[in-house]
């Protein structure tokens, strides 16, 4: 299997790369997958208390490289937008965007998956009620 | 001036050496006679290049030609031995002892075996990879017919200790059959000396060509025979049928005389290779050796770097270097590699590894930089792994609560 141009990229450049400060309140994780599992994905947002954008995003990513291109990608769709609006980023985008072939698919679900856990993160350091995704692999 | 691309996958197959392909060439246009044909000289030509070969072939492994039955590599051989032993030896008994390491070729024979009303064993290893012989010798049952033991791992590489697994098989009069696809050519097997009753192995990991193989058959001390799998012309004794691959056979041939010139000028020089290689790389902080380092063919060496995944590693330099990993991110199952998981890895580490299999045409500078690169990888990779930041940080993963898919 050859990896697409895009996956290149970000597995060579990755964007976001690192760790936010997980004590603050306006910080989100969403730590996603397991070692034995062969992925492990922690991404992280950071959100602007003035305009409720995410003003910053970050993750660290254990997995192959359509893991890291997914994880990647996904932390630079989430600069700049809303909490809400970071909810609707779906994997199959992430799927086409990067051109993942089928056997993939499950590390951009794991993207997605780690973007929600990070959402619901936040929301409960803010004292807003947890998101219950239907079918998600977030526990 | 390094070499691209740098391969170093030689255990899943190797180059054909060009005097081998050299050999080979006039028995597919000038020489291409069928060596069954006893009636012009088409045929006795193939039928002579055909004798050479399996002389060729038997003398690698200190045989007599007339045990040598040719077949369409290892994986053949492999249920032609136990699926052979299984129909012949049926009144003796229907028990077969071999261990979880195998080759598919093997563990997947003995699985259908089990569905003809088989009885199988499968041995564990120890960390190490190698079998424990008090094990092996109190899991024979007067009604075992069979030992089925690999000579050397495909994955690790590591060398079970053959000799003393026939002695315990003659002792209780069982046969012994090796795979000894990855260790023919390339260390010195001697079918006398080892005890073996049947060995299969296979020309493409022995700079032959695909498609080609043997399956060696003991024929005194004791006689051995094997029931044929498929039903024909009874070439080969009767346990073989089917138009010999002339041109296959004498590649086959020809790659073994070369093996048995030159394994040990070759071996000397790939080990040290190995030996570099796998020096450099235990430099790497958190990086295991995984199998025997000592009972272990020379041009092997199967690493795990923990806190990287193996697939993401090759993804690094894999355009410019041929690895292979034990990750299930490579394969279409989720289950990273039973070899390693049997050797008692945890599912992390094995899909943390990488197999390096070296090989006659690996140069030094290649060797050189490979280490450079797969140590750039992965601290490149370690940079962006979180697991590799809780480790620095000290933290106990055992204590995190995974969301398992
Ligand atoms: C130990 C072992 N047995 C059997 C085989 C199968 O050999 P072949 O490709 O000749 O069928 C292989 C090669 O993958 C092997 O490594
Ligand atoms: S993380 Fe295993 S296939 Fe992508």
């Amino acid at each position: 299997m050859s990896y697409s141009e895009k996956v290149i990229d970000h597995y060579s450049n990755p964007k976001n790369v690192g760790t936010l400060d997980k004590s603050k309140k306006n910080v989100g994780t969403g730590l996603v997958g397991a070692p034995e599992c062969g992925d492990v994905m922690r991404l992280q947002i950071e959100v602007d208390d003035a305009t409720g954008l995410i003003r910053d995003a970050k993750f660290k990513t254990f997995g192959c490289g359509s893991a890291i291109a997914s994880s990647s990608l996904a932390t630079e769709w989430l600069k700049g937008k809303t909490v809400d609006e970071a909810l609707s980023i779906d994997n199959m985008d992430i799927v086409e965007e990067l051109n993942l072939p089928p056997v993939k698919i499950h590390c951009s679900v794991l993207a997605e998956d780690a973007i929600k856990a990070a959402i619901n993160d936040y929301r409960i350091k803010n004292n807003m009620e947890a998101i219950k995704f239907e079918g998600s692999v977030v526990h | 001036m390094i070499k691209f691309p740098i391969y170093l996958d030689h255990n899943a197959t190797t180059p054909c050496d060009p005097r081998v392909v050299e050999a080979m060439i006039p028995y597919f246009t000038d020489h291409f006679g069928n060596a069954a044909s006893r009636n012009h000289p088409f045929g006795w030509q193939a039928e002579e290049a055909v004798d050479y070969a399996r002389e060729q072939v038997a003398k690698l492994i200190g045989a007599d030609p007339k045990e040598i039955i040719f077949t369409s590599g290892a994986t053949e051989g492999d249920n032609l031995a136990i699926k052979g032993v299984f129909d012949m030896y049926a009144s003796k008994g229907n028990h077969i002892i071999t261990v979880n390491t195998e080759h598919k070729a093997v563990l997947d024979t003995c699985k259908h075996i089990e569905k003809l009303g088989g009885e199988v064993t499968y041995l564990s290893v120890k960390a190490d990879g190698l079998i424990d012989l008090q094990e092996l010798e109190a899991a024979i049952r007067p009604t075992t017919i069979l030992i089925a033991i690999m000579y050397a791992n495909n994955e690790v590489g590591v060398i079970q200790p053959v000799r003393e697994i026939s002695r315990i098989a003659r002792k209780h009069g069982v046969l012994f059959f090796s795979d000894a696809t990855q260790a023919v050519g390339k260390v010195p097997v001697d079918v006398i000396q080892d005890g073996l009753d049947l060995a299969a192995f296979t020309a493409h990991k022995m700079y032959g060509p695909k498609g080609v193989g043997a399956l060696y058959v003991r024929r005194k001390n004791p006689r051995v025979k094997v029931t044929s799998q498929m039903d024909g012309g009874g070439h080969e004794r009767g346990m073989r049928s089917g138009t010999l691959n002339v041109p296959g056979i004498v590649g086959f041939g020809k790659a073994c005389e070369l093996c048995r010139l030159e394994m040990e000028s070759d071996n000397k020089r790939i080990s040290a290779l190995r030996d570099k290689l796998e020096n450099a790389l235990s430099q790497i902080e958190e990086s295991y050796v995984n199998g025997s380092r000592e009972h272990r063919l020379p041009h092997v060496s199967n690493i795990s770097f923990k806190y990287v995944e193996g697939e993401g590693l090759m993804m690094g330099f894999n355009k410019e270097i041929a690895v292979s990993s034990g990750s299930a991110c490579t394969s279409a199952s989720l289950e990273p590699s039973y070899v390693l998981k049997a050797l008692g890895l945890g599912d992390d580490l094995a899909h943390s590894s990488l197999r390096f299999g070296l090989g006659r045409f690996t140069t030094e500078e290649q060797i050189d930089y490979t280490i450079e690169q797969v140590t750039k990888t992965v601290n490149h990779l370690r940079e962006m792994s979180p697991l590799w930041e809780m480790f620095k940080e000290g933290m106990d993963m055992d204590k995190i609560e995974w969301a398992h898919h």
